[in-house]
């Protein structure tokens, strides 16, 4: 048997949450783009897009991440494809992403006042003119804490990707693990660097948080 | 020819019938108080005249312009009649400024120096002059009524809408408002307003509405409502027995 | 292209998983809650040495995967002498995790009670304790319910990685299906709809018990 230095352990640890960054990265942003067409899908006229769009959130909002991993990766194989690990992963969790970051952002539109459309209305404005001026300018400001706050559960979401063999942090986690036989140690270095990559989310979420809650006080 | 002309005019909200057959022709240049108890519909009329709500029977037409339910006249409709609400409405992300360079730039496409200008002259008008840059929550209550003001007056309309537009505000803020609508009253402007300051509607208005239960019980010039009601809802309504 | 002849046979193995699955999140979101209460308590009333400690257990679960929680508590905690099973291990997990996320849903409850209700309390000769206990306590889970109820379900759909523990939940009747009739695509469609009916009737549940629990009162 070979020994593992804690150095080789971190190592190859760290070299595998690249990954992990990589894949939050392309899902956190594919999953805002789509997120932002289901958006304006949600908040739109057109009933049959809205509907669309609510029973798509409802549908991955109401389903484990896991089996949508699942889906996806023997899914997307019924086309005839041999699906690398990684597409099945950044597909599924693109999708994943953004139903969360529509419901974000639908709650964000649905808080600005009434007063604001009817004000904006008796003006003479057009529906995509309140949009464009009036509504989503104000409520991207409020979206801005938890939107980074859902960034932390896209991180924590791509461990999931080890289960279909996408190699990133947590796979890192279980082969190290089967290599030096010391689960307590590896398993908590793994992770305190999710925490590492996490935590600083997270808490600039709540500063960002705050920050708006004073502001809105000053009314 | 009436400016405005409200012709039966019905309106429900679900089961609850809250215009009941409304009639009201407004001259140009007239200054008109609506008042009544809450519930008794007249806050839901000037929503109504603009757009706010749809009526579900009778007519409303402004200078000529009918109000239809699809965007087009909607628009030609709100172009000609301003509304200031309750709550101020202002925009809390834009400047007093930007609060009423908008809409002249996005909905009549005004180039933005030529706004620019009339925002300034608007709130000169309004008195505020001095706070072209300040944020609405940097404004007190008044002020920022006062901004509404000037946002709907940026427009141009022929008529202003006026849905209880101080009762939100602090006691000794009311004044500076009711200036302002006085002021605009005196320069011609045709106003409907929602009011519950009687003295004001007895000095400043040329008819007053009274509404009850839906319909428009009492219509006449403040001194003949206000010395001699007709009706006991009015009698009780203005605590006179 | 698509064959569901095997849920005739197979079916049995997707009750039992679901049975696991229902077991798993019934004492998850009891223990979990009751453990979020105790920490909520703690960090907004509690004594002050024992925030630190509560307030690193909260961050720390919050900002790991709930599977890298699994593996340490069921591959490494046995080497402190902790040995136990897989149902064991995921219990305490989701336990464990509903217990910080909860603890920061009811904290925001109890930080939205009004300021007298405490001071009626103290007036009322109550120590802070029964205060909490008999007066904050009840209009707080009141206010944060629905929050609460979605943070169950999400544990809920998040359990489905004990499977890779070999907990056998309803993942793991799927994995096993698949395994035996190479029908993958098949098998986690239907389980995958069975998880939503799951969420959709857990929701109902946990509504009914919010009407249960807080019959009539005013959560304001």
């Amino acid at each position: 048997m070979i020994e593992f230095s804690l150095w080789d352990i971190v190592r190859n640890l760290l070299l595998a949450a690249r990954w992990t960054v990589v894949l939050s990265l392309v899902s956190f942003i594919g999953g805002a783009l789509v997120g932002t067409l289901l958006l304006f899908m949600r908040i739109g006229r057109r009933r049959v897009l809205r509907l669309f769009a609510k029973y798509y959130v409802e549908l991955f909002q109401g389903t484990p991440l896991l089996m949508q991993l699942f889906l996806a990766f023997f899914g997307l194989g019924l086309f005839g494809i041999d699906v690398p690990a990684w597409l099945a992963a950044g597909v599924a969790l693109i999708l994943w992403s953004a139903a969360f970051l529509t419901e974000i952002w639908r709650g964000c539109v649905e808080a600005i006042a009434k007063g604001q459309w009817e004000a904006s209305s008796s003006l003479g404005m057009g529906y995509v003119q309140q949009m464009r001026y009036v509504i989503l300018p104000q409520a991207l400001k409020i979206a801005i804490p938890p939107t980074v706050g859902f960034s932390v559960q896209v991180i924590k979401g791509t461990a999931l990707t080890s289960i279909i063999g996408f190699v990133e942090l947590s796979k890192a986690g279980t082969v190290v693990t089967n290599a030096t036989f010391q689960p307590f140690m590896v398993y908590g270095l793994v992770a305190l660097i999710y925490f590492a990559l996490c935590w600083p989310l997270s808490k600039s979420s709540q500063v960002l948080e705050r920050k708006l809650n004073v502001a809105h006080r000053n009314h | 020819m009436s400016l405005i002309e409200i012709t039966e005019v019905r309106k429900s909200f679900g089961a609850n019938e809250v215009l009941k057959g409304i009639n009201i022709d407004v001259d140009p240049g007239e200054v008109i108080a609506i008042i009544g108890k809450s519930g008794s519909g007249k806050s839901t009329l000037l929503r109504c005249i603009n757009g706010l709500e749809l009526i579900d029977d009778g007519s409303i037409s402004v200078a000529g312009a009918q109000l239809l339910p699809d965007e087009l006249h909607l628009k030609a409709l709100r172009l000609k009649v301003g509304m200031i609400f309750q709550q101020f409405n202002l925009f809390p992300h834009l400047t007093a400024g930007g609060n009423v360079m908008l809409s002249q730039m996005v909905v009549k496409k005004t180039p933005k120096a030529a706004a620019e200008a009339m925002a300034h002259k608007m709130l000169e008008r309004v008195g505020l002059g001095h706070k072209y840059d300040a944020f609405p929550d940097e404004l007190s209550g008044g002020q920022q009524q006062r901004v509404a003001i000037a946002r709907a007056l940026a427009m141009q309309p022929i008529a202003l809408l006026c849905d209880e537009i101080t009762s939100a505000l602090d006691p000794e803020l009311v004044a500076e408002v009711l200036g302002v609508v006085r002021e605009l009253a005196s320069e011609g402007m045709t106003l409907l307003m929602v009011t519950h300051e009687m003295k004001f509607a007895r000095d400043v208005c040329s008819r007053v509405v009274f509404m009850h239960q839906g319909r428009v019980h009492e219509i006449g010039k403040p001194e003949e409502v206000f010395a001699d009601p007709k009706t006991p809802e009015l009698k009780q309504f203005l605590g006179v027995h | 292209m698509f064959d569901y002849a095997w849920l005739a046979q197979y079916w049995p193995v997707l009750l039992k998983g679901i049975l696991v699955t229902v077991q798993l999140i019934a004492v998850g979101a009891v223990a979990g809650t009751a453990l979020g209460i105790a920490c909520a308590w703690v960090r907004s009333l509690g004594p002050k040495w024992l925030r630190p400690p509560v307030t690193a257990y909260v961050e720390l679960i919050r900002n790991t995967p709930f599977l890298i929680q699994l593996f340490f508590i069921f591959f490494g905690l046995p080497s402190l002498g902790l040995q136990m099973s897989e149902l064991q291990a995921a219990n305490l997990a989701m336990i464990i995790n509903l217990g910080a996320y909860s603890c920061e849903i009811i904290r925001a409850g109890i930080q939205a009670a009004p300021r007298g209700q405490f001071e009626a309390g103290a007036s009322l000769a109550m120590t802070p304790f029964e205060t909490f206990r008999h007066i904050i306590l009840v209009p707080s889970l009141q206010r944060i319910w629905p929050a609460l109820c979605s943070q169950v379900i999400i544990v809920m759909l998040g359990s489905s990685v004990v499977s890779q523990i070999a907990a056998e939940d309803l993942t793991f009747a799927a994995n096993f299906i698949q395994s035996r009739t190479f029908r993958a695509f098949e098998a986690y469609f239907v389980s995958t709809a069975i998880y939503l009916v799951l969420a959709i009737l857990l929701r109902q549940v946990l509504i009914a018990a919010g009407s249960f629990i807080f019959p009539r009162r005013s959560g304001r």
